[in-house]
C-alpha cells in the first residue's frame, strides 16, 4: 500500500518549517519525502494544492467516556470525533469509573484503543488510588503496564504532604506527577472566575489566586524532592510567571494549556451558558492574553484538547448545578490555527505544540514527519473555513464552548498508520 | 412602552420602562385603597407561581397581584426533593408548556434558572428571586416606596447595609437606583461586600458612620444564620454591634432618613425592632403594600407585551 501525497506542504523533522513538495507512505510507515518522487506503481495519489500535511496531532489530554459514562461517550465515538480533528495518539486521563489505578486498566485502555484502529490511547494512571487523594497508586506497577504519567484528573491532590509524597516516589521511575492546578479549598463550590461578572451573574466565585497558589506551592514540592510536576491547562499569567521562572531555574517543570483558555474569556459565559463552564473556569481576557503570550514564547510546552465529554443532561441545569467540562477533540486544530491566522503564531509553531512538543513529553514516537516513523499524518486545509455547531460535532459529545465559532481551517484527512481514517 | 418579554433582572431594563411600571403601579395603589380591587385585564390567562424556594410573602403578593387582574392563579411549590429525585428544571418547564401557562413566576435558589426557563418556556416568565443574581420585583417595589415618600427616584443618596455579597435584592436594586441617577453606599464588613461590585455611582464602605452619611434611605439586607456557620462573620452579637441598623446608627443618616428592609427581618441582628417597628421611620410596613401594586403593573404589562 503505497500513498504518493503531492503539491503539499508538510512540517519538516525540526518542526519549525514548512516545505513545499512530497511525502511518500509506504506499508504504514513514511518512506520518503522531498521534490519529485517520481511515480511509484500503484500508489494511490492525494493532490491537495494549499494544503498542509502534519503529523497527526498528539492529544496530551482528554477524559473519555468510557469505562463508566458511556451515556456522554464511548472510546469508539471519541475516537471518531479524534480522527475527524486530525488526532491520531490520545493521552487519557484516569477519571473513567472505574479510575485507571490497577496495572490491568492500564492494558484494557491501551487495548480498547488499538481496537477503535483509529487513535493510540495512552493512559495516564491515577497519581492516588481511586483518585481519592489519600494514597500513592502503584506507580512503578502502572508505569510498567504503559501509563505514561501520573494524575488525579480533574481533581487537584490537595494535600502539601501528599503531593511531595507523590513526586519524590515517582521521581525515582523517572515519572511525572501531572496536576490540576487549583487550591481546592479556594476552588470549593465554585462555578467562575471570581471577578465582577461573577458577581454581578450571582455566581460562585473561584478566584484565579487558586490556580497561582497552587502551581506556587507544586514548584516548590518539585524543588524539595527534584520530582517533575505538570501542570494541565494553565489559565492565569500569575502561574505562567512562577512557571518560566521555575523553568529558569532550571526545574522539571512543564505545563500545557487548552484552546478554550487562549480562544475565549469569561464573557463567553454570556447569558448562562453551562457549555462554557469549564474547569478551570473561563478567565478574565487578560489571563487569556497571558496564555497567548505564553504559548508563543515557549512557556507552555503543549496545547491539549482538555476534552470532557458531557451530555445534555449534565449541562442543561442552573449554570452553578452544570457539570463543568468541554469537548475539544474536534476543534483541538480549528482553534489552535485561529492564532495563526491572527499573526499571534506561526504555523510550526502551532502544529509543534500539538504535535511534536506533546510527543516529546509523553516519550513516544510520533508527532513528527521523519523517514521510517508510522504515517500518522493529518492533512488540512488553512483556509478552509467551516463553523462549529453543537449538534453536529463528530462524536458522541457535543458540549463545545465553541459553539458558533467560526473557524479556518478544516481536516481534509487523517491516515493512522499509513491507513486512512478519516476524509 | 418598549415590548417586554420577560422580566428577568432589572438589567434589562431602561429607565423609561421603568418609570412607566412605577406609574402604572402607583394607579394600583390608589385603585388598592380605594376598595375597588377587582379588575379584570388578565381574564382567562393563566399565572404559575413556581416556587423551588419557599416564600411565603413573595409568593402571596404574585398571587394576591394576579387575581385582583382576574387571572387564573395556580401555586406550585416544587420541592428541592422532587428535583433530586431527576425531575429536571426543563422537565419542569415541558409540564408547564403542556399547561398553556401565560405568566410565569419563578423563584429558584439558582442564579440563572430564570433564564434557563425562559428560553424552554411559551410563557412570559418573570423572575421572583434568583440564587444571588437579581429579585426584580422587589428593586421595583423599594423604588415605588422611595419615589412616594420622598417625591423622586433620582437624586438620592440610598444606602444599602449587610450581606451584599448574597443578595439578589441588593444587586437588582444597585442597579435600578443607578440607572435612574441616585447614589448608592453599600456598606457592610469586607466578607460580605465583594469590592468588585462597585460600578458608576456606587461608594463602598465599611463603616456605618462614614457610609450613612448623607444618606435619605437606609436600607438593611437580611443576613443569612449560615453566614455565621461557614465563617463569613464571626458571631451575629458581634455584626449587631458594627453594622446592624440601630437608633444611634441611623443617627448618622440625614435626619430625615428613611429605612426599608426586604424582610423577613432578622430582628436583633441586622435591624433593631425600635427601628423596625418605628412608624415614623420605618416604610417596611408600606414595602409590602407596594409589592401588590408593583407585581400587578408587572403582570399587565408583560400580558400585554405578548398579546402585542
Amino acid at each position: 500500500m503505497t500513498i504518493l501525497f503531492r503539491k503539499i506542504s508538510y512540517l519538516d523533522e525540526t518542526a519549525q518549517n514548512l516545505i513545499e513538495g512530497e511525502l511518500l507512505v509506504r506499508d504504514g510507515f513514511i518512506a520518503d519525502f522531498g521534490q519529485n518522487l517520481g511515480r511509484p506503481d500503484g500508489a494511490e495519489i492525494i493532490e491537495a494544492e494549499g494544503a498542509v500535511l502534519s503529523p497527526g496531532l498528539v492529544d496530551m489530554r482528554a477524559s473519555l467516556g468510557e469505562p463508566g459514562f458511556e451515556y456522554r461517550e464511548t472510546i469508539a465515538s471519541a475516537a471518531q470525533a479524534a480522527a475527524a480533528g486530525g488526532i491520531t495518539s490520545i493521552a487519557v486521563l484516569p477519571d473513567s469509573q472505574p479510575p485507571i489505578d490497577d496495572p490491568a486498566l492500564v492494558h484494557l485502555v491501551i487495548a480498547r484503543g488499538a481496537d477503535t484502529g483509529l487513535v493510540d490511547l495512552l493512559p495516564y494512571a491515577a497519581a492516588t488510588r481511586g483518585l481519592k487523594g489519600e494514597e500513592l497508586a502503584e506507580y512503578g506497577l502502572l508505569r510498567a503496564a504503559g501509563a505514561v504519567a501520573f494524575t488525579d484528573g480533574g481533581k487537584a491532590i490537595a494535600s502539601s504532604r501528599l503531593m511531595r509524597l507523590a513526586l519524590s516516589y515517582a521521581s525515582g521511575f523517572g515519572a511525572r506527577i501531572v496536576q490540576h492546578p487549583e487550591d481546592t479549598e479556594l476552588a470549593k463550590g465554585g462555578a467562575a472566575t471570581a471577578g465582577a461578572r461573577a458577581t454581578w451573574m450571582g455566581l460562585p466565585g473561584i478566584p484565579a489566586a487558586a490556580e497561582t497558589i497552587c502551581v506556587a506551592r507544586d514548584i516548590r514540592l518539585a524543588e524539595l524532592t527534584g520530582g517533575a510536576v505538570h501542570f494541565a491547562h494553565v489559565t492565569t499569567g500569575e502561574a505562567l510567571e512562577l512557571i518560566c521562572r521555575a523553568k529558569e531555574k532550571g526545574l522539571r517543570v512543564t505545563c500545557d494549556t487548552a484552546p478554550p483558555y487562549f480562544d475565549l474569556n469569561e464573557t463567553a459565559i454570556g447569558d448562562y451558558r453551562t457549555y462554557t463552564k469549564l474547569s478551570p473556569p473561563l478567565r478574565a481576557e487578560e489571563d487569556r492574553q497571558a496564555v497567548l503570550a505564553a504559548l508563543k514564547d515557549g512557556t507552555i510546552d503543549a496545547i491539549a484538547s482538555d476534552h470532557q465529554p458531557r451530555d445534555a443532561d449534565d449541562k442543561r441545569l442552573p449554570f452553578a448545578d452544570a457539570a463543568p467540562g468541554g469537548a475539544g477533540l474536534a476543534t483541538l486544530l480549528g482553534v489552535t490555527l485561529a492564532q495563526v491566522h491572527n499573526g499571534a503564531l506561526t504555523m510550526p509553531q502551532a502544529l509543534a505544540l500539538l504535535t511534536k512538543k506533546p510527543a516529546e513529553w509523553l516519550g513516544i514516537e510520533a508527532g513528527v514527519i521523519a523517514k521510517g516513523r508510522k504515517a500518522d499524518l493529518c492533512l488540512f486545509h488553512p483556509e478552509r473555513s467551516w463553523v462549529v455547531q453543537a449538534g453536529k460535532l463528530p462524536g458522541k459529545a457535543q458540549n463545545t464552548p465553541f459553539d458558533g465559532r467560526a473557524l479556518e481551517g478544516a481536516v481534509l484527512g487523517t491516515w493512522k498508520a499509513g491507513k486512512r481514517v478519516y476524509g | 412602552m418598549a415590548s417586554l418579554k420577560h422580566l428577568l433582572g432589572i438589567g434589562g431594563l431602561n429607565p423609561v420602562t421603568v418609570t412607566n411600571l412605577l406609574d402604572l403601579a402607583e394607579s394600583y395603589v390608589l385603585l388598592n385603597r380605594s376598595g375597588k380591587t377587582q379588575r379584570d385585564s388578565l381574564r382567562g390567562r393563566t399565572l404559575i407561581n413556581l416556587f423551588f424556594e419557599d416564600s411565603t410573602r413573595t409568593r402571596t403578593s404574585f398571587e394576591l397581584a394576579g387575581r385582583r387582574l382576574g387571572a387564573d392563579v395556580v401555586n406550585m411549590s416544587v420541592s428541592t426533593s422532587s428535583v433530586t429525585k431527576g425531575e429536571t428544571l426543563l422537565d419542569t418547564a415541558a409540564t408547564l408548556n403542556a399547561m398553556n401557562c401565560d405568566l410565569l413566576v419563578v423563584r429558584h435558589n439558582r442564579s440563572g434558572a430564570p433564564a434557563l426557563l425562559a428560553e424552554k418556556v411559551s410563557a412570559a416568565v418573570i423572575n421572583a428571586g434568583d440564587g444571588t443574581h437579581e429579585h426584580p420585583t422587589q428593586a421595583l417595589l423599594d423604588a415605588l416606596t422611595m419615589r412616594r415618600h420622598k417625591g423622586r427616584i433620582s437624586g438620592l443618596t440610598v444606602a444599602i447595609c449587610g450581606d451584599i455579597a448574597h443578595s439578589r435584592v441588593a444587586r437588582s436594586n444597585i442597579l435600578l437606583l443607578t440607572m435612574m441617577g441616585n447614589f448608592v453606599r453599600l456598606i457592610g464588613p469586607p466578607t460580605l461586600l465583594p469590592g468588585n461590585i462597585g460600578i458608576n455611582g456606587v461608594e463602598i464602605f465599611h463603616s456605618m458612620e462614614e457610609g450613612l452619611k448623607g444618606a435619605d434611605i437606609v436600607m438593611a439586607l437580611r443576613l443569612q444564620k449560615e453566614r455565621m456557620s461557614s465563617g463569613l462573620v464571626p458571631s451575629s452579637r458581634e455584626f449587631f454591634t458594627y453594622y446592624g441598623l440601630d437608633r444611634r446608627k441611623l443617627a448618622y443618616a440625614k435626619p430625615d432618613a428613611l429605612v426599608m428592609h426586604p424582610g423577613p427581618m432578622n430582628r436583633g441582628v441586622e435591624i433593631d425592632s425600635d427601628i423596625a417597628d418605628d412608624d415614623a421611620r420605618s416604610l417596611i410596613k408600606e414595602q409590602v403594600e407596594m409589592g401588590v401594586a408593583v407585581r400587578m403593573a408587572v403582570l399587565d404589562t408583560l400580558a400585554r407585551s405578548s398579546e402585542a
